[in-house]
């Protein structure tokens, strides 16, 4: 299956931001989203078995999505962990929490799956420490597109 | 180059037991000598932020990736990279460079490594690292490290008595004992067949034949620190079956691991010839036509492997 793909808005902006620092700077703005990234709402800070680990990462990094219908357009809501010793991992996150928590189902599937190489921070974080974000990204991608299927298997294409 | 030696070693207790006790300093003498002339104290650690988060008031960072390896070939910076790094950061050749991280300074250890493939003479480990040093209350900033530039000489790196290359573990199967720092699962090689998650990066599972598989964790205490001489001894004499005057050659996944070992056999044990695969399992696991040996046997060596 090939979809069309689209940045949203909300992820450009953040591509943008970093693309308009330099060194040290865009350390210090990934370190701020990991800093702004919420707790885990109580519901899955007692059940951490729920979430997805992401091995991908050095850190541990789990994740869990959630599809909410009660505006009609299925809208993704986005949930992470990661430990206050993994800033890059918790950065990763807080990226794609601030940018695509809240959005229509639909545009989180359409985000590219390089996006992780066009946010341009591989300089000062390394190519190596992005594959981290790539697979998260790729893991928020899967859980809501089996979380449609299973709720619609008849129209799953 | 003769230089008037002025920063003392840690003379705590805790050390001097240990074969090399001048390579660590325990975090109350980093307190008491971080701002001493000469010496330079360097966080190095797995995440790429942490240092952004908190420091040492005076450290300075050095990145394993970033800083150490060449962003091209896979290997270390040569001696212009190193002299280029070590001048910009501002070390001298006559440094007394300290250096601590997270996880039980597992890649502060790696860094000491690197130092060492240039010979740099004076290069210590904090025993316990960045969680000992915060553990136990003291200052962290995040106010910027900014040294005056020096004029590093080039140094030609030598690779030769700490470092191992594929090739030469490869013809010397046999001859020399093995130690394989990772976690069991990766040892056996269950690891790779995780079900929906394909390992990128590394098409075989298990360990090089014979490798006595020995976690690099085991030498660190709870805390972080290095656990006593007499217990490591156990763990790598008794258990292990290395000997002071072994010829060992450890390895891990790309080398971090086996460093931390390297220093343990190294400086805490004595060893003269403990050296380093770097290439380790994401080599080692994609070479065609290399043996490999999976489970908890260390396993035979074909008798056609070392002819190449």
């Amino acid at each position: 299956m090939t979809s069309p793909t689209s940045m949203p808005a909300g992820l450009q902006e953040i591509i943008d931001d970093f693309a308009s620092l330099v060194g040290q700077e865009k350390l210090l703005l990934l370190l701020e989203f990991g800093e702004n990234l919420p707790a885990l709402p109580e519901r899955y800070a007692y059940h951490p078995e729920l979430l997805e680990p992401v091995p991908e990462c050095q850190s541990p990094v789990f994740l869990i999505t959630e599809i909410d219908r009660s505006s009609g357009t299925p809208v993704a809501r986005l949930f992470f962990t990661a430990p206050l010793e993994s800033p890059t991992t918790r950065g990763f996150a807080g990226v794609l929490r601030e940018g695509l928590d809240g959005l229509p189902v639909t545009e989180v599937l359409a985000v590219p799956a390089d996006f992780a190489m066009q946010l341009p921070v591989a300089d000062v974080v390394s190519p190596l420490r992005m594959r981290g974000l790539s697979a998260m990204l790729s893991r928020v991608q899967r859980q809501l597109t089996k979380a449609m299927q299973d709720d619609n298997p008849a129209g799953a294409h | 180059m003769s230089v008037l030696k002025t920063v003392p070693f840690d003379s705590d207790p805790s050390l001097a037991a240990y074969a090399h006790p001048q390579r660590l300093v325990t975090t109350e003498w980093l307190a008491q000598h971080k701002d001493d002339a000469g010496v330079i104290v360097v966080e190095s650690d797995e995440d790429v932020l942490l240092y952004e988060t908190g420091h040492i008031p005076g450290a300075i960072k050095i990145d394993w990736v970033l800083d150490l390896n060449d962003q091209v070939t896979r290997d270390y910076v040569d001696g212009a990279g190193f002299a280029k790094l070590l001048s910009a950061k501002g070390i001298s050749r006559d440094s007394t460079v300290v250096i601590y991280g997270d996880k039980s300074n597992w890649w502060a250890a790696y860094a000491l490594w690197v130092f060492t493939l240039f010979g740099h003479e004076d290069v210590r480990l904090v025993n316990g690292g960045r969680a000992k040093w915060i553990d136990e209350g003291r200052e962290l900033t995040r106010d910027t490290t900014k040294l005056a530039t020096t004029n590093y000489p080039v140094i030609e790196r030598n690779d030769i008595p700490i470092r191992a290359y594929q090739a030469t573990v490869l013809k010397t199967l046999g001859q020399h004992p093995l130690i394989d720092v990772r976690s069991t699962p990766e040892y056996t090689g269950e690891r790779t067949h995780m079900a929906e998650y394909p390992q990128e990066g590394v098409l075989r599972g298990g360990h090089i034949p014979s490798a006595v598989s020995v976690p690099w964790s085991r030498a660190a205490a709870a805390d972080g620190t290095f656990k006593p001489r007499t217990e490591l001894e156990k763990i790598y004499f008794d258990e292990a079956g290395l000997a002071v005057d072994s010829d060992v050659i450890a390895y891990c996944r790309i080398g971090e691991r086996s460093s931390h070992t390297w220093f343990v056999l190294t400086h805490l044990l004595g060893l003269s010839n403990v050296r380093n695969y770097d290439g380790s399992w994401t080599e080692w696991g994609n070479t065609v036509r290399v043996p490999v040996a999976q489970g908890l046997e260390p396993g035979v060596i074909p008798a056609a492997a070392a002819k190449s």
